[in-house]
């Protein structure tokens, strides 16, 4: 049997009956790794002895995640594991403590496979801002993965993983789970503690879930949600998140977003995302058009405040306490300079001095200012939508998976693989990604969002639609193992 | 023409919590460096500040104490700069909605008091500490720096007063009253030479009537409240100097050099700093509720103005001692607990602010550094009263007690000092005394009473004198002859 095809509570199930052992999963997502990473590069460090001891160790234990092979997003702090965040400033840098979100994973038992591959410092949405190279994607090697989760995505995706953690700010799990056409969620602002996870946009990062099916998105959420006194604005989920069984989407009035399912999108995708929407409604959904009035203001608000948080986030990144220092300087500024000039990539500066500009003197009302009302509208705009609807809809992105090279030296046309996927960052709302086509043999992602905390609202619909639609479908590495 | 100072002073605290503002590592001056640091405080990847609930209570205390309003709630920026001892890149600070306003502190001036206003009190983090390798210890010149994180995130209380000082004395006395009420609210050590309390002043001139501000300039880093008094003079009289010549001030900083006595702009460079301030996104806002404060209000120490009035009603002190013993903290929590164990307030009273200050003057010891402790003193006391020596003995005895930490006994004993007021070992050396001057014998017959003391002293002059004055003046009215 193609173990890679399991979900986590298939294997969990296996286990649990005996017909399967922790070893056994774990080799069978190692020699998948050795057999096909040298072309996806999804992985920047392969745990290969720790997931192995890891594996014998859980055979046969209790915990609720006993032995489940996890890729962690190389933006997660490992104690005594490379972090390298996707950039030359961190590498080889070893953390001297454990995420959060991390560390309650290993507590429930799962194996830890190696750090993926993402943009440099989570900035950018196809994982070529990588400093150590770019991810491919398991649908197609000429394609990026979408990013900056892009690594977790395609080791998910390529049977490299039975599910990955991701990190989301602007989109940075839904794009790259709908470009690999995996399943991704970004829970609500909050839910899931940030201590150990390298900030980017403080106000935005959250971590989350990529797998392969809406029941393990939940039943990992279930591990990761939770108040951490580490992290102040983190708080207790107000609800126990519960296992989706119900496949039932008759009575939820879902709007679909007018402002993001017509212009601007990709006919393809268009066409894939209104048969879904259709699918949706007779399944017994009330499907309706739904309006985010503020919703084209919502990419240049992102681009003001993300990196204008992020110019501040990586000040620390000056040569002095770790990571990288240029050597040679003669004092202490040209230290910082060429440092910093060494370690970042060209889309990290470009987004420092961004956020530096919009910050200053002079400046600050016109931008960082203005781009703050524009997320209070937004807020209003979700509010006003969520008294209407239960849930809203838009596809994940408006193409399909992009080729390698094609948009690098285009940031605008880049930035706007986000649009779809930024006003739920703005928001703070939680959001996911399932598949539930292909358009050109590419996967392609619908997105549903919901008011704050509403995460088993909205992954019981997840798993209504992931049924109605029946997607059931996995990228070429992974079925050529069947 | 005649010109008015206009002064205003920012004066830094750090506070003596347990542990730093945003991270468990202890609070202590010194040690081996960088011992107490952690991911925090260090500002390594993905780390997160927690706000210390009890450095909040101590600001609360300050701000309570200087009689300001706290508004219910206040948020924290971030304050953006590069500097090595700044590991974040960033300063975790208050900028337009510090955590209280508006308030004042009373002082006298010239035997009058004023109310100097308080513009705002704040929360913020301290930075490293560089040591500079090298000839001089200061940055020029030096062969490279060193940093110490042992002091990094101490959690550091500003407190802004308005221009309402109008002399170099006035400011000294304003901060001799600050560091006062801070020592009762127990919440520094307030010493500057350790550095936990800092004051930088700006000063301005007018015509004397003008209600028009002059051009400013900023003091900054002086070590000593003598200091600041002295560069203020020195830089009000540079400012009259261009005016008088008819040039104009310009608005910089400036160094004072305490050896030299002379005023030296530093570079204008420093002025065109841009902080980028923007609200802090790890930090929930801080919301101090009614129930918070009166919390506050309940656990505030006695204040010296307080303690003050009791020392008059409940001790029946003289109003000037209370003033002078609630000047100190150390001196007056010394002056209660002799109290306590002796019991005659006036007494105490009288060798505290008559021996101990003289000695503590002279000394530069505080209170609490002194040998002597109130036990002792109590001890003292107790043999004075009790007649074993007399007070002026006692006094002697004190000075040796200060120098030495014996107790009075066992220097009384060691020095022999004990009282005589035997009167057989008196008598003979009275009718000594009266033999040898027969010149005064005939001015006291002739009805020059006075003359007794001039026998008094000789007596004592023989004994050391250890005789016991009450017993000598009865024994000469005897024998001296009608
Ligand atoms: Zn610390």
């Amino acid at each position: 049997m193609n173990l890679l095809r399991l979900t986590a509570m298939e294997a969990l199930e296996m286990m649990g009956r005996g017909e399967l052992s922790a070893d056994e999963l774990t080799g069978a997502f190692l020699d998948q790794i050795d057999r096909h990473d040298g072309d996806v590069a999804a992985y920047l460090y392969v745990n290969k002895t720790g997931a192995r001891e890891a594996a014998a160790a859980a055979g046969g234990g209790d915990r609720p995640l006993n032995g489940i092979p996890t890729a962690i997003k190389d933006v997660l702090c490992t104690e005594g594991m490379l972090t390298t965040c996707g950039s030359r400033m961190l590498e080889g840098f070893v953390p001297v403590y454990t995420a959060t979100c991390v560390s309650r994973l290993t507590e429930a038992g799962v194996v830890n496979l190696g750090k993926t591959n993402m943009d440099e410092f989570a900035m950018g949405s196809s994982t070529e801002n990588s400093a150590f190279g770019p991810t491919r994607n398991p649908w197609d090697l000429d394609r990026v993965p979408g990013g900056s989760s892009g690594g977790s995505a395609a080791a998910v995706a390529a049977g490299e993983a039975m599910w990955a953690l991701g990190s989301d700010t602007g989109g940075s799990i839904r794009q790259p789970a709908s470009f690999c056409g995996v399943v991704g969620f970004k829970p609500t602002y909050g839910s899931v503690s940030r201590y150990g996870l390298v900030a980017f946009a403080s106000s935005f990062d959250q971590v989350g879930p990529l797998t392969r099916s809406v029941g393990d998105a939940a039943l990992m959420l279930q591990h990761l949600v939770g108040k951490d006194p580490r992290d102040t604005t983190s708080v207790a989920h107000p609800e126990q998140i519960v296992i989706p069984e119900d496949r039932d989407l008759s009575g939820l009035r879902i709007g679909v977003i007018s402002e993001l399912s017509g212009e601007g999108i990709d006919p393809g995708v268009r066409e894939v995302f209104q048969k879904a929407v259709s699918t949706m409604a007779d399944a017994g959904a009330q499907m309706e058009t739904a309006s985010i009035p503020h919703a084209e203001y919502c990419i240049p608000a992102y681009y003001i405040l993300a990196p204008a948080e992020a110019s501040a986030n990586l000040a620390r990144y000056d040569g002095v306490r770790f990571g990288l220092r240029a050597g040679g300087a003669r004092d202490v500024i040209e230290m910082y300079e060429e440092t910093r000039s060494l370690g970042f990539g060209d889309e990290v500066k470009r987004r420092i001095m961004l956020g530096t500009y919009a910050l200053s003197s002079g400046y600050y009302d016109a931008y960082y200012g203005q781009a703050q009302k524009v997320r209070t509208l937004v807020v209003n705009d979700f509010d006003a939508a969520f008294r209407e609807f239960d849930l809203l809809v838009s596809p994940t992105t408006p193409t399909t998976a992009f080729g390698l090279g094609e948009r690098v030296d285009d940031p605008l046309t880049m930035y706007m693989s986000d649009i779809c996927t930024v006003p739920a960052n703005l928001a703070g709302l939680p959001a996911i990604s399932i598949p539930v086509g292909l358009d050109g043999g590419m996967p392609v992602g619908m997105q549903i969002m919901g008011p704050a905390f509403s995460a088993n609202r909205l992954l019981q619909a997840a798993h209504g639609a992931e049924a109605a639609v029946a997607f059931n479908r996995v990228s070429p590495l992974v079925e050529e193992r069947d | 023409m005649d010109y008015e100072p206009v002064i205003g002073l920012e004066i830094h605290v750090e506070l003596s919590t347990r542990s730093k503002m945003f991270c468990g590592c202890r609070v202590e001056f010194g040690g081996e460096p960088n011992t107490r640091t952690c991911p925090v405080c260090l500002a390594h990847p993905g780390a997160l500040p927690v706000m210390n609930r009890q450095a909040i209570r101590y600001l609360g205390r300050i701000a309570l104490a200087l009689e300001c309003s706290i508004p219910e709630r206040s948020i924290f920026h971030r304050k953006n700069y590069f500097y090595p001892d700044l590991p974040k890149g960033y300063q975790i600070s208050q900028y337009d909605q510090p955590f209280a306003v508006e308030g004042g502190l009373s002082v006298s001036v010239d035997g009058e008091m004023v109310t100097v206003g308080i513009e705002r009190v704040h929360m913020e983090e301290d930075t490293a500490k560089n040591i500079h390798a090298g000839v001089s210890g200061r940055i020029a010149g030096s062969l490279y720096s060193m940093i110490d994180f042992n002091r990094s995130g101490t959690p550091l209380v500003e407190i802004v007063t308005k221009p309402h000082i109008h002399s170099p004395q006035a400011a000294r006395s304003f901060l001799n009253r600050l560091k006062n009420t801070l020592q009762f609210l127990d919440v520094s050590d307030c010493n500057m030479e350790e550095g936990s309390l800092r004051c930088d002043a700006n000063v301005s001139i007018r015509p004397v009537g003008d209600r028009e501000l002059g051009v400013k300039t900023e003091l900054k880093n002086m070590n000593s409240f003598r200091y600041i008094e002295k560069g203020l003079s020195q830089e009000i009289r540079r400012q009259v100097g261009l005016l008088e010549s008819g040039e104009r001030v310009v608005q910089q900083t400036v160094h004072f050099d305490v050896v030299t006595g002379e005023i030296s702009p530093l570079r204008s460079k420093e002025e065109a700093q841009d902080y980028r301030y923007f609200p802090e996104p790890d930090l929930v806002p801080l919301v101090a509720s009614a129930d918070f404060v009166a919390g506050i209000r309940e656990e505030m120490p006695e204040l010296p103005a307080d303690r003050a009035r009791r020392y008059v009603s409940q001790h029946g002190l003289p109003d000037y001692d209370a003033q002078v013993l609630t000047s100190d903290r150390e001196l007056s929590d010394f002056y209660e607990e002799s109290v306590s164990l002796y019991g005659d307030a006036k007494t105490v009273s009288n060798w505290v602010m008559g021996e101990l200050l003289a000695y503590l003057n002279h000394t530069g010891e505080t209170a609490g550094e002194c040998r002597v402790t109130p036990t002792a003193l109590a001890e003292l006391l107790d043999m004075v009263k009790g007649g074993d020596i007399s007070a002026n003995i006692g006094k002697e005895v004190f000075s040796e007690m200060c120098d030495t930490g014996e107790s009075a006994a066992a220097i009384v004993a060691r020095k022999g000092l004990t009282q005589i007021s035997d009167t057989d070992e008196l008598e003979a050396l009275i009718r000594q005394v009266i033999e040898e001057n027969p010149a005064q014998v005939e001015q006291y017959r002739a009805g020059k009473v006075k003359v007794i003391g001039f026998f008094v002293g000789q007596v004592m002059k023989q004994t050391g004198g250890r005789a016991n004055p009450r017993v000598v003046n009865r024994l000469l009215k005897e024998r001296l002859p009608e």
